[in-house]
């Protein structure tokens, strides 16, 4: 290698170029460590002749995958790659077109609805302004915010239409949600302990996780949570519980709780300020009508969700089991931790895809309109390798995951205690606790 | 209400972020090359003759930025721009635009760039020494100046009589006697050789003030003789394309702001290989003249693809580099 050009003057050793320049490792340009990329290395390529380690949970439930050999579950990665290289090669001009037109459609609907809105006086108008509002906020979140935020278009070059510039009508600043969305959930996808989305640190939904007596009330926070889901999901990506207890540190914790009340104030101005303030007469009945469409939005979209991954019969992984994890299994236990959502044209659309939530977390970036075209190609792995593939309609998913909110408020059964009595030991446990809790406080004060 | 739902009703509207354009008619020139006629967004804010435009178009859902002489004169009553392309072999762009771009398209554009225009005070004798289509920035200055020019002569060079691009315009041109026009044919006259035609075709070369844009091997050659002749300050040159030198060593690219880590070979711009691993990259002309793609290497080395110059960043700096001409020469940390 010859070297034409004078270092650059501020570099200030002065042999770096000629001594430094042919080395990789543990030079000077070397970078640091990837923040990101690091933890998700092992699951860039598929491996042979690794062995096959199986990771009991605590509750001893069967591991689906026991019967498949590490050779079995490299070549089902490898035929999953196929799939997805085969969508990808084929993206093109009736793609960008189809993305386009789903973005031209809710803005236009958008427009119309809180046009219509500005009548809101008039029964009928707020009627009709309200269910086009509620759909475009349910197309705005679900089809395009959630799919572009994963970079599902990037490949288009349109700044626009990109993972890194796209904004939602959501009072999450896209920006953290995809840091618990796309970074944490797609990452850890079901494995206990390292993926909240599983029950959202609210809620219990599995057997392998630990009962509390707080869960008792779980269906009721389920419920509210859904009704206010979009705020849900703004406290939890701004990891609140981190803020408040400080265990985030400030200097990182003031940036995003900044970014988070700005976006809050934007949404809240516009849907309960300035819309009604341009409805005049109609002030109070637009105001409401933003408010019912937020809600109907927030049901709808935290209906699709708890389908996504809590339904009955998608497995959870032990805390340890990723360790090592191959492309392979990675594939795996995406296919085993989520559920699809069978149904028309209108269901996949409305639900974002999301309806397809198995192909969705086996191939994130894949332009949401081409999940229906590999799901069947995807159903046939499955059930050739003997896994399973849960699906079914959206009321028997949602009643599914909604049964195991309420089964899951109560402790398991234990040899030789019913749930009631664990139930009522862990009353009085509580009861002590606190009592000696009060105590210990009147102590202090007395000294 | 939000920009964007403006952009989706209107994209030429003021204040549309990026400029955009709609393409109104395609008129082809030759077998091979087309001019586009472009209405541009309301915030186009105008051009001298001899300037290029960036262009962003899709195809195949992609965007693709490249840039062209804008060759449209200045008083037109529709306000239109048109730029000519021609179709090279295997170029994804200009094939789209020769052979299946559509009125009613919208594209992209960047505002009017570029220092390759005549003087306020117009030079009294001119050359102008074009090849294929390097006519494109002459013929923009043409159209709009070739009265306030006494004295022109052009000389073109295309492979044959059927490939010049404007051939019944420059020969009008020349026939009403607005300038001396010299067509070389190469497949039938060979190549242009400056050091023994140029005497004998303008004769007084030395005392012209020329403006100079074709093939890369062209350029050198002129950019060699006036440099020669010490007249070089004459010579006004525009390049269109960048030629690249043998592969270096290529490395590890950090993106420090995204966290996206790529692995470069030493033989390919960093802006192609980013873009490949879905990182949205600033990049405009993909040659090295617009400076749209230039980001900071806080560490590291990258080489430039034109020269071979090897430029160096200690941590702490902020070198602006041009990504789309600069490969990495070992591992580097660029800030984006």
């Amino acid at each position: 290698m010859t070297l034409v050009a004078e270092p650059h003057p501020v570099a200030t050793d002065p042999t770096m170029p000629s001594e430094r320049s042919g080395q990789r490792a543990g030079s000077a340009f070397a970078p640091p460590a990837p923040p990101v990329d690091a933890r998700v290395n092992p699951h860039l390529r598929l491996v042979d002749g690794k062995e096959r380690v199986l990771h009991p949970k605590p509750s001893g439930r069967p591991d689906p995958t026991a019967h498949l050999s590490a050779a079995d579950i490299e070549a089902l990665g490898r035929e999953l790659d196929a799939i997805r290289q085969t969508v990808m090669d084929s993206r093109g001009a009736d793609d960008a077109a189809y993305i386009r037109k789903v973005i031209a459609f809710n803005r236009y609907l958008e427009l119309t609805s809180r046009a219509i809105l500005l009548f809101s006086l008039f029964p009928p108008a707020w009627l009709v302004g309200t269910a086009g509002l509620s759909v475009a906020k349910i197309i705005d979140n679900m089809e395009l915010g959630h799919n572009i935020l994963h970079g599902q278009w990037d490949w288009m070059r349109d700044p626009k239409i990109h993972s890194t510039t796209w904004e939602w009508d959501h009072v999450t600043p896209a920006a953290q949600w995809k840091e618990s969305h796309n970074e944490t959930h797609h990452t850890y996808t079901n494995v206990l302990g390292r993926d909240n989305d599983l029950g959202y640190g609210i809620m219990r939904v599995d057997a392998d996780q630990p009962w509390h007596l707080a869960n008792l009330g779980q269906p009721l926070y389920s419920f509210i949570n859904a009704l206010f889901f979009e705020w849900g999901i703004a406290s939890y990506d701004l990891k609140l519980h981190d803020v408040i207890t400080g265990k985030m540190p400030r200097e990182e914790s003031k940036p995003r709780v900044d970014a988070m009340l700005t976006k809050m104030r934007r949404q809240v101005l516009k849907d309960y300020l300035i819309h009604p303030l341009l409805s005049g007469p109609s002030f109070f009945p637009t105001m409401g009508a933003n408010f019912v469409a937020t809600i109907i939005r927030n049901l709808w979209s935290n209906g699709v969700i708890l389908c996504g991954h809590f339904p009955f019969g998608v497995d959870t992984f032990a805390y340890d089991s990723i360790e090592g994890e191959t492309r392979g299994e990675w594939y795996v236990r995406q296919m085993l931790g989520s559920a699809n959502i069978s149904g028309g044209w209108l269901v996949h659309f409305m639900s974002g895809n999301l309806s397809h939530q198995i192909e969705h977390h086996l191939f994130p970036d894949l332009p949401s309109n081409r999940y229906a075209q590999v799901a069947p190609q995807v159903r046939e792995i499955c059930q050739r390798y003997g896994l399973h593939y849960v699906t079914g309609s959206y009321p028997r998913q949602l009643a599914s995951a909604w049964a195991k909110v309420f089964v899951y408020a109560l402790p398991d059964k234990e040899p030789d205690r019913s749930r009631g009595q664990i139930v009522a030991s862990a009353v009085k446990d509580a009861f002590v606790a606190g009592k000696a809790k009060r105590a210990a406080k009147r102590a202090a004060k007395l000294a | 209400m939000p920009a964007d739902t403006l952009d989706v009703i209107n994209p030429l509207r003021p204040g549309a972020d990026p400029l955009a354009g709609r393409i109104e008619r395609i008129h082809l020139e030759t077998a091979d090359a087309a001019t586009v006629f472009i209405k541009p967004g309301a915030d186009w804010s105008g051009h001298i003759p001899g300037q290029y435009l960036r262009f962003g178009i899709d195809i195949g859902g992609v965007r693709q930025w490249r840039t062209y002489s804008l060759t449209s004169r200045l008083d037109r009553p529709d306000g239109l721009l048109t730029i000519t392309t021609k179709a090279i072999p295997d170029g994804l762009v200009s094939n789209h635009v020769v052979r299946d771009l559509r009125p009613g398209t919208l594209v992209h554009l960047g505002q009017a760039e570029g220092d390759f225009v005549l003087p306020t005070a117009r030079p009294d004798k001119v050359l102008f020494l074009t090849g294929g289509s390097g006519i494109t920035p002459v013929m923009g200055m043409l159209r709009n100046h070739i009265a306030e020019l006494p004295d022109v002569v052009m000389i073109h060079s295309a492979p044959t009589a059927r490939d010049v691009i404007f051939a019944t315009e420059l020969r009008e041109l020349a026939a009403t006697g607005l300038m001396r026009l010299v067509e070389l044919h190469t497949d039938t006259d060979g190549m242009l050789d400056l050091a023994v035609d140029l005497d004998r075709l303008v004769p007084d070369w030395r005392e012209r003030e020329v403006w100079a844009c074709g093939p890369a091997g062209m350029l050198d050659a002129c950019e060699t003789h006036w440099s020669t002749a010490e007249l070089r300050e004459r010579l006004h040159v525009e390049r269109f394309r960048t030629h690249l030198h043998a592969a270096g060593e290529g490395g590890t690219v950090t993106f420090t702001k995204t966290g996206t880590i790529v692995e470069a070979d030493g033989g390919r711009p960093i802006l192609e290989v980013a873009e490949e691993a879905g990182m949205l990259m600033p990049h405009g002309c993909r040659m090295g003249i617009c400076y749209q793609c230039v980001l900071p290497l806080r560490d590291g080395a990258v080489r430039d693809l034109r020269t071979g110059e090897v430029t160096y960043a200690a941590p702490g700096d902020g070198v602006a580099i041009q990504t789309c001409v600069s490969a990495a020469a070992g591992a580097c940390e660029i800030e984006h």
